[in-house]
């Protein structure tokens, strides 16, 4: 393997350990942590997701929940027992409803529907930019969110989808992992650096030969796909689902996971969702009263506060996020004097 | 009939949609900020007007403005200034780290539940003229509407603030060097935006007066919308934009038959990404040639 290679690959290795980390530690600890650090690794896939488009082309989307909402419903929906789904969801489709697939099939499935949505948004979309672009994909979350909760024959609308089968901390952390190792091999790729050459110059990037709207689409389409499929887990994660949990709530927290970390690295999408969903488990611990050093002990509703709190304090002081859109590396793999920036 | 009483309810709510926006417009010139935590001056505003209930109604509007203007001037100072100059994406989700922080202290200061605004209730009393009913309200917000964006307009033409405004929107950095103070004019910015805010709680508080932590919310989603759609680049292409989007939410709400009434939401995306699609600089801005600058 060629030193430029192995210099590239462990700029991977940051978020990879991470993430396994934080699995490992986790899998340690009681039931009810374990859903915690479950429900951090899948906001893992899903700000991963989203920096996948956000991160290399720089254009905000507010509509990519749009994608981790139908990821999580079909994948729900799919893996339900038959008899159950005749008898709680008559009005849906039949396709759906006589369908049943295993957990790793539905996921399949769900990062293709995401895909597909992608791109039958993106192809109008993608021409646009700048607040424009955020107002249209806004639309396209209101669209969705509207249709989830009143078309019976998708989905049981605004009552919860429940009973579907949950998964632990390591299934979850292996469907991280292949978001992040997608994510980084699109970034490495041909597509990923003539997006990224957009990002920094779109005029440039186009004296250069590269058509903007096309790089841009291709990266909404294998986005969308992994939001799909992080929607999947999602549901996987929590057992069930209701429309509000799939929307604008998510949207603006998964987004600011994105920039407390830094937008435009793949390592500060990771640590940004890691941090973010750390502080908010500790925060909720602190309002029950926990001992560290001392007796903390927070009045209920200081929590959301908080957060709201740290994220415009590290915003303020750190604009461009933690990692300052930089990769993180293995210090002692790095060559003297090779201290350029991530990719 | 039904059409001409869909046409007075969509003007009375387009009315306070097109101040909201002209509030984020003005923001929007000076800073190149499109300010999220705008709904939560609303939010303040109707809180404020609750606590108040049982005062006078002139004072609690006195209070109202003060408490909203404040507010307005504290966001600009401790979150926005900092942030000045920093990428557009990274400013627009700090506006949201502020509204989703202040929506979380209404939370943890007044409940869930919300509270109920009773000033002015009066106003919702309706006349009957033939076989319509105008609710006086709707006639308060279409009056105040015009007259606040006809006093912006007049502060903007003809005084010198709004000069120094109306340079800023143009072109920040040339003002400055041209002798406006930066600071002056954002804070005047802000300061006018709360007062609209302000006048935007007062009214909207009369006709849904149960305030929670997310009252704001959805009107400012909206009104941003309705900016976006409108063009950004002007305050009354914003404002038309902002009173088109009230206006088609009422009356396309009327329209639709009852049994699909639920899809309105949808309805109103579908034709916001249908005008962005076509008009993508604003429906209402001009067909300028607008090339890429490279500065």
């Amino acid at each position: 393997m060629s030193r430029a290679r192995i210099d590239s690959l462990t700029a991977l290795a940051g978020p990879v350990l991470l993430v396994v980390a934080v699995a490992a530690l986790g899998s340690q600890l009681n039931p009810v942590r374990q859903l915690e650090f479950g429900e951090a690794l899948v906001s893992v896939a899903i700000v991963v997701a989203l920096y996948v488009f956000v991160g290399n082309s720089g254009v905000l989307s507010f509509g990519h929940i749009s994608f981790v909402a139908v990821g999580a419903y079909l994948s729900g929906i799919l893996t339900l027992d038959v008899e159950q789904k005749n008898l709680i969801l008559p009005t849906m489709f039949g396709v759906l409803r006589h369908t049943h697939t295993s957990t790793a099939l539905s996921l399949a499935i769900a990062a293709l529907a995401g895909g597909l949505f992608a791109l039958v948004a993106g192809i109008p979309l993608m021409r646009l930019s700048g607040l424009p672009a955020g107002i249209a994909t806004f639309a396209v979350l209101g669209i969705t969110t509207n249709i989830i909760s009143y078309w019976d024959k998708i989905g049981p609308g605004v009552t919860a989808l429940s009973l579907v089968p949950t998964n632990g901390v390591w299934t979850l952390m292996v469907g991280a992992l292949i978001v992040i190792v997608v994510a980084f091999a699109y970034q490495r790729s041909r597509l990923g650096r003539r997006l990224r050459a957009t990002r920094e110059d779109p005029l440039a990037a186009q004296a250069a030969g590269i058509h903007v709207h096309r790089e841009r689409l291709y990266a909404f389409v294998v986005s969308g796909a992994l939001a799909g499929f992080a929607g999947g887990l999602l549901v996987h994660q929590l057992g069930s689902i209701t429309p509000d949990q799939v929307s604008v709530e998510l949207t603006f927290t998964t987004l600011a996971m994105l920039v407390v970390g830094g937008v435009s690295s793949l390592s500060g999408a990771v640590l940004g969702a890691l941090l973010i969903s750390g502080l908010n488990s500790f925060l909720a611990d602190a309002e029950q009263g926990v001992n560290i050093g001392f007796q903390l002990t927070l009045p209920t509703g200081t929590r959301l506060v908080a957060i709201g709190a740290v994220m415009a304090l590290v915003l303020i002081l750190r604009p461009s996020g933690i990692t300052g859109g930089r990769e993180l590396r293995l210090p002692r793999l790095r060559r003297a004097g090779a201290s350029r920036r991530g990719p | 009939m039904t059409f001409l009483q869909s046409l007075i309810d969509g003007i009375g709510l387009g009315a306070v949609y097109a101040v909201v926006a002209v509030g984020i417009g003005l923001v929007f010139g000076v800073m190149r900020l499109i300010n999220f935590a705008y709904g939560e001056l609303i939010t303040a505003g109707g809180y404020t007007l609750a606590l108040l209930s049982n005062a006078p109604a002139i004072v609690a509007i006195i209070v109202c403005f003060a408490v909203v203007v404040a507010l307005a001037l504290l966001q600009e100072r401790i979150a926005f200034r900092p942030l000045r100059g920093a990428a557009p994406a990274t400013m627009l989700i700090a506006t949201f780290a502020v509204s989703f922080l202040l929506q979380n202290v209404y939370l943890l200061a007044f409940g869930s539940r919300g509270s109920t605004v009773g000033t002015l209730g009066g106003l919702n009393t309706a006349i009957a003229v033939g076989s319509l009913r105008i609710r006086w309200i709707t006639i308060v917000a279409t009056i105040a509407g015009a007259a606040l964006l006809g006093c912006l307009t007049l502060v903007l033409n003809r005084t010198m603030i709004g000069l120094q405004l109306r340079a800023a929107a143009a072109d920040l950095r040339t003002a400055r060097t041209l002798g406006v103070r930066a600071n002056r004019v954002i804070t005047a910015a802000f300061a006018i935006s709360g007062v609209l805010a302000a006048s935007v709680a007062v009214l909207l508080t009369v006709q849904s007066p149960l305030v929670t932590p997310d009252y704001g919310v959805s009107v400012t989603i909206f009104a941003l919308v309705g900016v976006v759609v409108g063009g950004l680049d002007r305050l009354w292409t914003a404002s038309l934009g902002g009173f088109a989007i009230g206006f088609a939410n009422a009356f396309v709400g009327d329209l639709l038959p009852s049994a699909s009434s639920q899809y309105l939401p949808s309805v109103v995306y579908g034709l916001v990404i249908l005008v962005i699609l076509l008009r993508p600089s604003g429906l209402f801005a001009g067909r300028r040639a607008t090339a890429a600058e490279r500065v």
